[in-house]
């Protein structure tokens, strides 16, 4: 009888694929229904903003840095602003810094909502992904009503905020937060003891706490492995350390772990909203008193020569930062985010970079599926929760 | 730890080396390393218990052209142990633009000094893959240098139909199933 010969089988997965969560693509070998190897090509969403901001002022940057990972979009612009402070050694009102709190915190729980909707949708929950972005879109209404853009406000600016909260902030703030809770045990009760989620997230996509570390994998997945590295609590910005919250951590390091996780970071996270709201006066500063960074209301525009002067002379030439370097980390909802900047003490960056936490979760892709069956290659890439945007840049 | 007391331990880990600190607004120690003597100080960093420096956050370069030393690459450290932040940085000259890989402390630093050597060619010697990571394979110059022009036109690279006859496809398919199996 002659000898039985297998072959291993090529696959290319993606760039257009509609898991890959944008446009990753993955080269996998095949043996049979293993994956052998894993090859992740990148770039295919590289716009060069790094590049472009170079080019901008200083507050133009905020624009486009919500657009690398767009669904932290305003993690992001909070990360820029803090680091250019910092360089301008500016001390901004404490009820502005409460407000970024509050903007981060809904951020968050804005992401992992997306991620626990498309994930579940991809191992089958597809009522999971109706039901979180219904309650996303009420954060897309705060978001509105903040600025009259849902995805990318752009509300954050160095020196505070674009203008004052919108009156009726504070009501539809409590009136999600009062809703969300609930909701949340609902998905919970959709997942957490699904025997179908469970047989196919548990023991999927593992990683020990020693590789999480190797690898910078910080954020939900490191947590999930053990590593108990969250920002807020080793490196407190915002007046983080005034607040009670745990950060929830599991031993496991699978796709489960991961989604316990997020599911109990989302609940932190609307605990301290709600310590954040009672914080917050309805009115109040929004922006540095500095007539260098922040322009002057409109109502004075239109009747004073001075503040028209200085309005004119903010949009045309916007302000210089001093020569310097600064980075100042802040956990975002994929990890530990931040912003280095080089300024040569001109109106423009000399260089932005972003850390981008979702590149080294991509790039630990590979130790997570090679031996693994290429079913549960969905489920881990969705388990990492990559953003493209944030990957390519 | 301040930057003094930082670099008073790793002299004696890593003997003969000339550390420069300086201040820093983000109150984040920043030290310069000597181009041929970062990875023997970050190993040191990485496994002394006292500084445990085992998480490699970032890693990038700044491009300061026309002035020389012309390049930057810089490391943030991480050490959750001890809640300590080190920013290492190595300055190199336009026409030396190379330094020692960390690929082999980090599993991390692979696509991240690859993308530095994509955007600043700055090589990285002794790196297992020295691939562009996020520009196509075939491009020309380094996007983020600052002599690199922000808006360029590029005539589009076309290729010839491959064309192949059926024993050389035939040989082909063979060759490439006994590479693999």
């Amino acid at each position: 009888m002659p000898d039985i010969r297998t072959e291993t089988m090529t696959v290319n997965m993606g760039p257009q694929h509609p898991s890959t969560h944008g446009v990753l693509r993955l080269v996998l070998e095949l043996d049979g229904e293993t994956v052998r190897s894993c090859a992740p090509t990148i770039g295919y969403l590289h716009t060069g903003i790094e590049k472009t901001c170079e080019q901008k002022k200083w507050q133009q940057v905020i624009p486009l840095v919500e657009r690398m990972d767009y669904l932290s979009a305003q993690s992001n612009s909070m990360a820029f602003c803090l680091s250019v402070e910092r360089l301008l050694g500016l001390e901004v009102p404490e009820r502005v810094t409460n407000i970024r709190l509050l903007i981060a915190e809904l951020q968050r729980i804005n992401s992992h909502l997306v991620w626990l909707g498309t994930h579940g949708m991809e191992v089958g929950a597809v009522s999971v992904m109706l039901y979180c972005f219904r309650e996303r879109e009420l954060l897309l209404n705060i978001n509105e009503m903040l600025a009259g853009f849902r995805l990318f406000p752009s509300y954050m600016r160095v020196g505070g905020l674009r203008e004052d909260l919108p009156r009726g902030f504070h009501a539809a703030v409590t009136a999600f937060l009062d809703r969300f809770g609930p909701k949340l045990d609902e998905y919970e009760d959709l997942l957490t003891a699904n025997e179908i989620y469970l047989k196919r997230t548990q023991g999927v996509g593992v990683i020990s706490k020693e590789d999480a570390l190797a690898c910078s994998l910080v954020g939900p997945i490191a947590r999930a492995a053990g590593v108990d590295y969250d920002v807020r609590k080793y490196f407190p910005y915002l007046g983080y350390d005034t607040y009670e919250f745990a950060v929830p951590t599991e031993t496991a390091g699978d796709v489960y772990a991961r989604y316990k996780v997020r599911v109990a970071e989302m609940r932190e996270s609307a605990k301290i909203c709600r310590q954040a709201m009672k914080r917050i006066p309805p009115t109040g500063a929004y922006a540095v008193d500095d007539p260098r960074i922040t322009p002057p209301p409109k109502d004075r525009v239109y009747t004073e020569m001075e503040a028209l002067i200085q309005h004119f002379l903010i949009y045309s030439q916007g302000f210089t930062v001093p020569r310097g370097e600064a980075y100042v980390p802040v956990e975002g909802p994929r990890g530990e985010q931040g912003y280095y900047i080089v300024s040569d003490g001109t109106n423009r960056p000399w260089r932005v970079k972003s850390r981008a936490p979702s590149l080294l979760a991509c790039q630990a892709l590979e130790r997570l599926i090679v031996g693994g069956l290429i079913a549960d290659v969905i489920a881990v890439i969705g388990s990492i929760d990559v953003v493209m945007g944030d990957v390519d840049r | 730890m301040d930057a003094a007391a930082l670099i008073a331990s790793l002299q004696d880990a890593v003997p003969g080396v000339q550390f420069e600190s300086v201040p820093s607004v983000d109150l984040q120690t920043t030290i310069y390393v000597p181009a041929d003597a970062v990875v023997a100080t970050v190993r040191a960093l990485r496994d002394r218990s006292d500084l445990a420096f085992t998480l490699l956050a970032e890693l990038t370069a700044v491009d300061f052209w026309p002035t020389e030393p012309r390049f930057e690459v810089v490391y943030i450290l991480v050490s959750p142990t001890n809640r300590l932040r080190l920013r290492l940085k190595v300055r190199l000259h336009a026409e030396s633009a190379r330094i020692a890989t960390l690929t082999g402390l980090w599993p991390a630093a692979n696509w991240l000094e690859r993308e530095v050597w994509d955007l600043f060619g700055i090589v990285f010697e002794g790196h297992p893959d020295p691939r562009r990571l996020l520009m196509p394979e075939d491009w020309d110059g380094f996007p983020l240098r600052k002599d690199y022009p922000v808006q360029i036109r590029k005539t589009p690279i076309t290729n010839e139909p491959l064309q192949v006859t059926a024993e050389q496809f035939r040989e082909n398919v063979e060759r490439d199933r006994l590479t693999r199996s």
